[in-house]
Order: C-alpha cells, then sequence, then structure tokens
C-alpha cells in the first residue's frame, strides 16, 4: 500500500462545517448531529467509526446533501468542490448524486431494484447523464466487475440481484458507484452484513478500486479492524459528536481519548486457558435436519466440560445455532445422542422432566426478542424462581433482588418493564433468568453480537465472574473470533454443518490449523493497517506456490 | 444491596392506572375526543333506553306520519310511532345484538386463531383450509343465503355472522399470535417447561391484545353495518323490533315527500344517520388507538 | 417446467379446489334445511301430499353425492335448475331465465363503476401516496375514513335525495328492462354507480395508497434517488414493475368488494339485478335462486382474487428469472 502523503494530494474536495442534524420519533424533534467538523481532500479515505447511535451515516448522507425522511438538516455548512449543498435545489443535487457523489449502502440485496438486471441498474446514471452511451458503459461496467474480482465479469451483469450472492452484489454496487467515476464514494458499513471470509474479498477489491482511479471515499463502520485497512484518516464519534481524529496509524497506536480504547475492548479480554476432563455435557455423532431434507448438522461431536466455556465458532449457515436447538430439544437430532451429566437426555423437549430442563438455561441473541415486553423486571426474574424452587412472594423478591446485584444491577430496577433498559442492561437480565434456575450448563447464542463493543466487554467479563462464583458450563456459540478468544478455554470450528475442529484454545487459535479454521482465522480484520496487504500478498504467494 | 435487606425499597413506583390513563386522554387528538364522546352518548341511550325514550318501542301514540314537533320530536312512522323514542330503542337492539355478534365471533376465532398458531401441526392446518374457503364468499352473500335456510331470527342472524366473522378474527388472531410465537420468550417458556396455560395467557395474549383490541373496533363497525344492512333489506332483524337498518327501509317512502318543519331533514336520514355517526366515531377512536400503541414505552 | 407456469398452475388448481368446496358448501346449505321446511314454504294448508310431493320434487329422497354431481353437471351445462315459486304448478320458472336477464344488469353497472372508479382511485391513491401529510392528504384521507364507515344506503338515499328529488337530474328509481337502449341504460344505472363509485373509490384509493407507501420506502427506492434518478423516473421505472402484484391486489379486492355493494344499492334503486333478486328470493326462501345467486357471487370473487394471484406471480422477477 502506498502511503498517505502519495495517496493524499491535491485541493480539499468536501468541507462540512459545523453540522446538525435532528430527527423526528412520535412528533418531537430531538439532535441526532450535534455540530460535526470534517474536511476531505481529493483521494483521500476518511473513516468515520462509532456505536450505534453515533449519527455516523446521517453524516455520510448528509456529506450528500441528503437527509432521510424523518431527518432534518438544521445548521451548519456543507460545501462539495465550492458548491455548497444545503443551499443547492434538489436538481442541483440530483445532478451531482450518482454521478460526481456516489452511494455504496449496507445491504446490497434491498438496494439493488429486484425488477432489473444488474447490468442495468450499473450503468443507468452513466448512460442517462450521457457520460457515455450504453454500448461503451456496459464494457466499462464490464472492466470494473472485473477488476472487482467478480466470477465471470462479461455475463454477471445480465442476472437479476437476486441470482447473486451478497458479496457479489456488494461488490456489484461498487461498481455501480464507479460507473460515473465520481469525486467522492460514500460507504455505508458496506461489509457489515458479510460473513468474515466474505469480507476480505470485498474489502480488497473496494480498497483497490478506490485507489486505482483516485476517488474520495468515506467509509462508515463500526469495526475498528476494518476501518484502520480502507481509510487514511480515522474520525471517531460518539453520539453525534467528534471524539478524536488522527491519521489512521497514529489513531490505532496512540488515540488520546480514553473513549477510543473502548471501540476494541473486546480485543483485549483474554481468559487463561483451563482444560478439564469432567464432561459435564456430551453431544455424540449428532445429524439434525429441518424438514428431513437438508443435514444442517452431520456428525457432530462436542463434548462440554464442567465449570469451563466451549466456544462453537462458525459463518452463518455452519449449523452452530442449529446445535443449540439440538441440545435444547427444540429440535430432535435424527442420529445419535447426547449425554447430560453421564445419561442420556431425552430427545425432545417434552420428554425432558423440569429438573432437567432446569439445568440447562439459555441466553438469546437479541434480548429485544427473548424479555417479553409486556413483563416487569420482577415477573422475568421471578418466574424461574417459582417455577423450579417454588420460592413465593417477598422469598421471591429478595431473591430477585440478589441475583439483580450479581448481575450488578440496583434493585430499584424490579418494576420495570424491558423496553425502560438499555440494550446491555437487557442483556443482563436475561443473564439473572438463566442464573434464576441455577443450571450445569448455560448455552449462550451469540449473546454479545447486537452490542456495542465496550457493553460485550462488560457482558462477557460478568459472564466469566459468574462461571468463578458458581462453576457453570458455557456453550458459547458465536462468529466473532475476538470474542471467542476472550472467553473460551475450548474452541468448536463448525463449516456447513461439520465440526471441523475441536480443542484447547490455544491450539485451534495457533498453526497448524485445518485448511477452513485457517482461512477463517486469516479472514478477522487485526488492529493493523497492513494487516489486509499482508494477508492478500500472502495468499498470493500460498496460491502461486500451489 | 445485601441480601439481608428484607423490605425492598420502590425507588420508582409504577404510575397508577388512572394516571396514565388521563396522560394518555389528554393526549388525544380532537377526532378521538368526537369519537369517544359520541361512543359513551349511544352506550347511555343503549343502556337506558327505558328512562330516556318518552314512548315505548312498538306503542302507536299518533297518526301515521306526523311531522316534528314538540310532541313527537323527529315525527311518527308509518304506522304512528314515535320515531324518537324508536331511535332510542335501535340503539339498544343495534348495538346491543352487533356487540353479542362481535363477542361471541372474538370468543371462537381468536380462541381458535391463538391456539393453532401455537400448536400448529393438522388441527391448524384443517382450520385454515376450512377458513380459507369460507373467506372465499362474501359475508354478506353467505349470510343471505344461510338466513334463507335457517330462517329469519336474530338469534340465527347472531349466530350466523358470529361464525362468518369469526373466520375473519381467527385469521388475524393466528398472524398476529404466529408473530409472537416465534419471540425468543416464547421458546424460552417452553424450554422452561411452562404448560400451555401459561404461554397463551402469560406470554403471548398480553402481546396481542392491543392490535386484537383495535380490531375488535373495526369488526364491530364491520359487524354493525352488515347487520344494518340485512336488517335494511328486510332479512336481518325483524319488526316490530326497532332497528335502525328496518326503519330506514320503512319510512324510505318518505323521502320523496318535502318536510316542512325543523331540522327538514327526512325521516329515513335520522337512523341512516345514527349509524353513520357511530362508525364514523369508532373508526376516528381507532384510528387514534392505532397510533398510540405502535409503542409499549411508559413515556416519562 | 418454468416456476411461474407451475407457480401459476397451482393457484389454477387452488381456485378451483376452492370453487369446489365452496359448490359443496352452498349446495349442503339445502341439506342443512331444518325439519318443516317443506311446510313452511308451502304454507300452513299444506297435506302430507303435498309436503311428500315437494320434498321429492326437490329430490331430497335420493343420497346427497348423487344429486350433487347432478346439480353441479347441470349447472355446468347452464342449467340451474327450477324455481320454488313455480313449483307444483303448471308453469316451472327456470332459474336460468329469471337469472340471465338480471345478470346482465347487475354486470352492466358494476363495469360501469369499475371503469370510472378503477383508474379515479388509481390516480387520487397514487397522488396522495406521492404528497404524503400534504393538505390534499388529509383532507382526502378524512373524507375517505367517513365515506368507508357509511353504510352503503345511506350513501344511495343522500345521492337519491338531492339528485334525483330535490334536483330531479336523475330518476330516483333505476328501471330498466330488456327494451331500454345502451345510453338510456347508462343514465338510469348512473346513480346506482355513483354510490358504488364512491364506496370503492374510498377504499381503493387508501389501500393503493399504503401499498404505494410501503413501496417507496424500499432501499431500493432511495438508492434510484441517491444515484440522481429524477423522482418522476424513479416511480416509473423503479417503483412502478414492482407495484404489479400490490394494485393488482387492491384492484381485485375491491371488484370483489363491489360484488357485495351492488346487493344493497340495487334494492335502494330497485334496480333489476342479480343483487336484488337474491334478496326477494332470500326473503321467500327460494333455495334454487338463492343458490345460483351465491355460487355466481362467490365464483366472480374467486376469480377475481385469482387474476390478482396470477399478475402477482408473473409479474415477480424472483420467479420469472430463477436462480
Amino acid at each position: 500500500m502506498k502511503s498517505e502523503k502519495q495517496r493524499v494530494r491535491g485541493e480539499t474536495l468536501l468541507e462540512i462545517r459545523g453540522l446538525r442534524i435532528e430527527g423526528n420519533s412520535d412528533g418531537v424533534w430531538h439532535p441526532i448531529v450535534k455540530g460535526v467538523d470534517l474536511s476531505l481532500k481529493r483521494g483521500e479515505v476518511l473513516g468515520l467509526i462509532g456505536e450505534s447511535g453515533a449519527g455516523k451515516s446521517t453524516i455520510g448522507l448528509a456529506a450528500m446533501g441528503f437527509a432521510r425522511p424523518g431527518c432534518r438538516i438544521i445548521d451548519g455548512s456543507i460545501l462539495f468542490d465550492g458548491i455548497d449543498l444545503r443551499a443547492a435545489g434538489e436538481e442541483d443535487k440530483r445532478t451531482l448524486w450518482g454521478s460526481r457523489i456516489a452511494y455504496v449502502a449496507q445491504s446490497a440485496a434491498a438496494a439493488f431494484n429486484p425488477a432489473h438486471k444488474i447490468i442495468d441498474q450499473t450503468v443507468e446514471t452513466a448512460v442517462r447523464r450521457g457520460v457515455m452511451d450504453r454500448g461503451k458503459a456496459v464494457a466499462d461496467a464490464v472492466d470494473l466487475y472485473r477488476r472487482l474480482q467478480l466470477p465471470e465479469p462479461a455475463h454477471i451483469g445480465e442476472r437479476y440481484p437476486h441470482q447473486v450472492s451478497g458479496g457479489q452484489l456488494q461488490r456489484a454496487m461498487t461498481a455501480m458507484a464507479m460507473s460515473c467515476r465520481p469525486d467522492l464514494i460514500i460507504f455505508d458499513e458496506p461489509t457489515t452484513a458479510l460473513d468474515v471470509t466474505t469480507q476480505v474479498e470485498v474489502l480488497a477489491a473496494m480498497r483497490d478500486i478506490v485507489e486505482q482511479f483516485h476517488t474520495a471515499a468515506i467509509y462508515i463502520t463500526h469495526d475498528l479492524a476494518v476501518v484502520a485497512q480502507m481509510a487514511d484518516r480515522i474520525m471517531v464519534l460518539r453520539h453525534g459528536r467528534e471524539v478524536e481524529e488522527a491519521p489512521t496509524r497514529v489513531m490505532l497506536s496512540e488515540p488520546r481519548e480514553d473513549y477510543t480504547k473502548t471501540l476494541w475492548a473486546v480485543r483485549k479480554l483474554a481468559k487463561p486457558e483451563s482444560v478439564s476432563d469432567d464432561i459435564v455435557l456430551s453431544v455424540r455423532n449428532v445429524d439434525a435436519s429441518y424438514s428431513g431434507v437438508v443435514k444442517v448438522l452431520d456428525n457432530v461431536t462436542v463434548g462440554l466440560p464442567r465449570g469451563r466455556t466451549v466456544a462453537v465458532v462458525g459463518e452463518s449457515g455452519s449449523g452452530k445455532s442449529t446445535l443449540a436447538r439440538v441440545i435444547t430439544g427444540i429440535l430432535p437430532p435424527s442420529r445419535g445422542e447426547i449425554l447430560f451429566n453421564g445419561k442420556p437426555l431425552s430427545r425432545a423437549l417434552n420428554e425432558r422432566d423440569k429438573d432437567t430442563l432446569r439445568r440447562i438455561q439459555m441466553i438469546y441473541q437479541s434480548a429485544d426478542t427473548s424479555l417479553n415486553p409486556r413483563q416487569t423486571i420482577r415477573d422475568i426474574i421471578g418466574r424461574p424462581l417459582e417455577f423450579y424452587q417454588g420460592v413465593q412472594g417477598a422469598a421471591r423478591d429478595r431473591r430477585v433482588a440478589e441475583l439483580l446485584d450479581s448481575i450488578e444491577m440496583d434493585e430499584s430496577y424490579i418494576d420495570r418493564l424491558p423496553t425502560e433498559l438499555s440494550g446491555g442492561q437487557k442483556q443482563r437480565i436475561s443473564i439473572a433468568r438463566a442464573l434464576a434456575a441455577e443450571p450445569d450448563i448455560i448455552i449462550c447464542d451469540e449473546v454479545t453480537s447486537a452490542l456495542d463493543q465496550i457493553v460485550q466487554e462488560e457482558i462477557l467479563t460478568l459472564l466469566m465472574r459468574l462461571q468463578k462464583d458458581t462453576n457453570v458450563s458455557y456453550l458459547f456459540i458465536t462468529h466473532d473470533i475476538a470474542t471467542v478468544r476472550a472467553i473460551a478455554d475450548e474452541i468448536v470450528v463448525m463449516h456447513q454443518g461439520k465440526v471441523v475442529q475441536q480443542g484447547p484454545k490455544s491450539q485451534v487459535l495457533n498453526p497448524p490449523h485445518p485448511a477452513y479454521t485457517e482461512l477463517l482465522l486469516s479472514s478477522v480484520p487485526q488492529m493493523d493497517p497492513d494487516w489486509l496487504t499482508n494477508l492478500l500478498a500472502r495468499r498470493a504467494a500460498g496460491k502461486a506456490g500451489a | 444491596m445485601t441480601a439481608q435487606s428484607p423490605q425492598l425499597r420502590q425507588v420508582r413506583a409504577r404510575r397508577s392506572l388512572w394516571e396514565s390513563t388521563r396522560r394518555t386522554l389528554s393526549s388525544a387528538p380532537f377526532s378521538a375526543w368526537f369519537g369517544m364522546i359520541v361512543i359513551l352518548l349511544y352506550v347511555i341511550a343503549a343502556v337506558f333506553a327505558p328512562w330516556i325514550a318518552p314512548y315505548g318501542e312498538a306503542e302507536i301514540v299518533g297518526k301515521a306520519y306526523q311531522p316534528p314537533g314538540p310532541e313527537f320530536w323527529f315525527g311518527t312512522d308509518q304506522i304512528g310511532r314515535d320515531l324518537f323514542s324508536r331511535l332510542i330503542y335501535g340503539a339498544r337492539n343495534t348495538i346491543g345484538i352487533a356487540f353479542l355478534t362481535t363477542l361471541l365471533s372474538f370468543a371462537v376465532g381468536g380462541t381458535l386463531g391463538v391456539l393453532t398458531a401455537l400448536k400448529r401441526g393438522w388441527l391448524d392446518q384443517g382450520i385454515s383450509r376450512v377458513v380459507d374457503a369460507f373467506l372465499a364468499i362474501p359475508v354478506l352473500i353467505f349470510a343471505l343465503m344461510l338466513l334463507a335456510v335457517f330462517g329469519k331470527s336474530i338469534v340465527n342472524l347472531i349466530l350466523i355472522l358470529a361464525l362468518l366473522d369469526s373466520t375473519r378474527v381467527f385469521r388475524l388472531a393466528r398472524a398476529t399470535a404466529l408473530d409472537v410465537v416465534v419471540m425468543d420468550y416464547v421458546e424460552a417458556a417452553k424450554l422452561r417447561g411452562e404448560g400451555m396455560g401459561w404461554i397463551i395467557f402469560k406470554e403471548v395474549l398480553p402481546n396481542i391484545l392491543p392490535p386484537l383490541i383495535t380490531e375488535f373496533g373495526l369488526r364491530f363497525c364491520f359487524v354493525f353495518l352488515t347487520i344494518a344492512s340485512l336488517s335494511f333489506l328486510g332479512v336481518g332483524i325483524q319488526p316490530p323490533t326497532a332497528d335502525w337498518g328496518s326503519m330506514v327501509a320503512e319510512s324510505k317512502t318518505l323521502i320523496t315527500f318535502p318536510v316542512r318543519t325543523f331540522p327538514w331533514i327526512p325521516a329515513p336520514f335520522y337512523p341512516a344517520l345514527a349509524i353513520a355517526i357511530l362508525t364514523v366515531a369508532i373508526n376516528f377512536v381507532v384510528d387514534w388507538f392505532l397510533h398510540k400503541t405502535s409503542g409499549l414505552r411508559d413515556e416519562v | 417446467m418454468h416456476p411461474v407456469l407451475r407457480t401459476v398452475l397451482q393457484r389454477l388448481g387452488l381456485g378451483v379446489l376452492t370453487l369446489f368446496v365452496v359448490s359443496v358448501v352452498i349446495f349442503a346449505s339445502l341439506e342443512m334445511l331444518p325439519g318443516g321446511f317443506a311446510e313452511a314454504i308451502l304454507g300452513q294448508g299444506a297435506t302430507p301430499e303435498t309436503v311428500a310431493a315437494f320434498n321429492r320434487e326437490i329430490g331430497l329422497d335420493r343420497p346427497a353425492t348423487v344429486r350433487y354431481v347432478e346439480w353441479i353437471g347441470n349447472i355446468f351445462r347452464g342449467d340451474f335448475g327450477y324455481s320454488y315459486a313455480g313449483l307444483g304448478g303448471s308453469i316451472k320458472r327456470s332459474v336460468t331465465d329469471l337469472i340471465a336477464p338480471r345478470l346482465y344488469n347487475t354486470f352492466f353497472l358494476a363495469i360501469m363503476t369499475a371503469i370510472v372508479a378503477v383508474p379515479l382511485s388509481l390516480i387520487l391513491g397514487i397522488l396522495a401516496a406521492l404528497y404524503r401529510n400534504s393538505w390534499y392528504d388529509r383532507i382526502v384521507n378524512s373524507v375517505t375514513l367517513t365515506t368507508i364507515a357509511t353504510p352503503e344506503f345511506f350513501i344511495a338515499y343522500l345521492l337519491m335525495f338531492f339528485f334525483a328529488i330535490r334536483n330531479k337530474w336523475f330518476y330516483s328509481l333505476s328501471t330498466v328492462s330488456d327494451t331500454t337502449d345502451f345510453i338510456e341504460h347508462i343514465y338510469r344505472a348512473a346513480l346506482p354507480a355513483i354510490t358504488l363509485m364512491l364506496v370503492i373509490v374510498a377504499h381503493m384509493m387508501r389501500m393503493t395508497r399504503a401499498a404505494l407507501i410501503n413501496l417507496l420506502a424500499s432501499p431500493y427506492m432511495e438508492m434510484a434517488q441517491l444515484k440522481g434518478v429524477p423522482r418522476r423516473e424513479a416511480i416509473i421505472k423503479h417503483a412502478l414493475p414492482n407495484a404489479w402484484a400490490p394494485i393488482a391486489t387492491v384492484i381485485a379486492f375491491n371488484l370483489a368488494y363491489l360484488v357485495v355493494g351492488v346487493v344493497v344499492v340495487e334494492v335502494v334503486y330497485v334496480y333489476p339485478g342479480i343483487g336484488q333478486l337474491m334478496v326477494d328470493s332470500v326473503s321467500s326462501r327460494d333455495m334454487p335462486v338463492v343458490q345460483a345467486c351465491a355460487l355466481i357471487f362467490a365464483a366472480t370473487y374467486i376469480f377475481l382474487n385469482l387474476l390478482a394471484d396470477i399478475i402477482s406471480i408473473v409479474t415477480n422477477p424472483r420467479l420469472l428469472h430463477p436462480k
């Protein structure tokens, strides 16, 4: 990769001063962006990073002079190449959009029109603006597809959006944005919805093409490791304000603000590994399928030691969540058996006795859907106490208060509804509900993936402390390797319904790996601006060697 | 806090029902207020009909077709009954029968809908197919046919309309419940080992109640209009029972005679207006309720 | 087989099945007749002999399945049986002869209404969706809400009162016969048609508006805007190809609604259509006529919904261009 100095040259392209944006909810306007300054030179890539509610997407769209319905820009100036976008009329902005400023959306599957071929949508703006005639535009699009390493570049455009994969569609959208060779592209979380192994290809393609055409870009994401690969400069946002801004390398090596460090909080956690032979739950040669046709689990064998954490890691479609459903009895396995405390576990949920049910608890990814919005915290945590232990009335309330205390929440929350809590607090309530049953094992299904980094770190720390206190075992299902590093004693790698590898953390995370583990681990972005470059070089060398 | 503290102090007491109702009402728009007041007046008229109405329901008190005046506020009908009194009794009959029908339809359709959403399987398949077939015929047509078979009586009317309408309720209840049943908290309750009763009444029902209440308002309007239409067509509520639909039909010839006295409204328009105002009022309230229940948050 | 063809055939099969089930239900309604039906029809003075003769005449002495097959077979040949009104007498009145001219009148009224109402409500609905929350949208919203909540006969009498009685622009009773010429027929059916239009337009407009707002909020419409596609072009090129399915559903739903609406309106204006016939037959419990009318109404209803489903299928890009 070229150094920043070579890449960034020329005059200022975009200049935003004192930007303030409000959003409307239930008829009340409240601030989303509270005075942000931003400037971008030609050919420069600026990373906008922040957690949910930071206002980063809103700023990205405002850089085009656009506010979503329900939002309004109330103050500040937006100058794009000398044009005042706040003063510009719709007609003027429309001539800029697509041709000089382009937008790449988070979900390409939703942002492509299902009724038209990809090629038609790619060349639409170029042809209508008269930049090229259709023949030339199509040839150019095919060239862009090739540069973006899409398979069959000459023919892929003839397909409809639903006929190609998510990663390919995301690259096609980048080609669409590039078709008029804009001065500026806004990338709005373009890889967030993708699996890590797919993300690498898309990131590499996007980075190269921006570099080749010397296009300026704003890259919006919540993942610092991703933006480190893409951006020359990074701006950290929080609650609609700038926290700090610095060149990428400076930001990574010496961040000024404490908040910035919390953005990779989980990466600093690492539970010391501890191995045990006391297996509490043993899944043996299990097959499972929905509707009996496609095998979602194929001969899966997994062991969970008492008081330890086994992380099950895999991409979407690997069968990791299905494994949880099989263990809980919601999806009876079609073959194989599950031993719990040495005894065979009934396949189906309704054949299990109350005590067995109590001993296996589950925490879900989204606390929004796993806590009944109509029940108070008292009812949510109190119900397992009442149901399993028969604790009632004041004694139950006392126990609920103790449990709230153990998840570091004040007892005053007891009469709240889940909707009145933050995301992290809700997930804590889910944990308390599981703990109330005094279980042997807790299955955690992506419990931190919907949360911000700092909250993730708090939840993971809490889970580890609770494990120390109660000797509970966790089966921790996740797609995030940083989380695995933070919490696991053992790791199970799954791919397409099969267990690729199982072993202690130190063994799985260090070479030699099976091929898939290698691919998965190497695809996880690192906090190193050169990671992507080095990875691609390594992979190219590997291919050349082979 | 420590485990020893025996008393739990409640830092933030929940708002009383009264207070939250008052808050909600104070934010209601004009249309909703209008709707609620109208509905209240109708309910009062329906409940206290015998005390409010100056004359009896089927009492012949004057000559036929007397114009409105101090004695008969809205005039008399074709056999000399007081129109105003019949309007008030009409509220009791028409609204009462429609309400009973809707209640019955919700009891049947709602229960089956929630149950099939939870149980799925062949029962769900079976009932859903039958309901699909019922939905393939317009209610009014089906009701006409069944009334021809079973004869015109109020009990038949209620049973037939409740049966037909319950298919619509079933569809909605099932769809709404299906949205809730896939929620993780329902799965969590199943994993805990909870019985069907707990899952239906504690987990599912509280969450589908707002849409069901809204639907109750709309279904009531629909049933009410259908009953009025059937009565107007002469196959619904039968004379001498006062009912707005049949009153329109009975007095329809009056529309051609000029009305020379205040308020210059031809007689058939009174019951028709009575119907229209009530349904518009309910629609206003339902519209507002729909906006209101989009969020569950107890606003601070 | 191409997925579109397969899905269309599946849907057609389902439509035929539904029609079959509905025909069984309609046929079975006769089976559910409470005891003493014949007495009720024939009146107090019926002798046991006439009751037996009546039962034999309507075939209650033979197994139901046989009679169903016979009934449905005859219907396929256009024979709906004989009206009870003439039973036992010397002149048997064929239901088909009774229905045919009235069916023509009803379709005349329905088509006349639809020709105006469908384009009008689509235009009004599209405008309301495009200028959402404008004063136009608000006014149209409350007006249509009121119209929907008002019984059809009220609207009908209002129109009659103002346009036929106060101002003698139209006839208050829409009597037509087979000798009425086309233009005169339109004129005489105008008030019933306007009544139906008011109701249908209100429904259809609201549904069109809702469907379009849903469509315009999709991410690809925002993308089109951010690609610099002008609004009008975005709607024609990006929204419209995806709008056929929802619009077809809205139209079919409302035309089906129209089928029901005609019943009340025909009675108000004494328009000699099939709806009025059905109401009269219900009062006299003339079952063959009631059954025929119900079957015709249901078949129209099913056919319209089937048509909408097929339009949705053949315009769905995911089915048109399978993976």
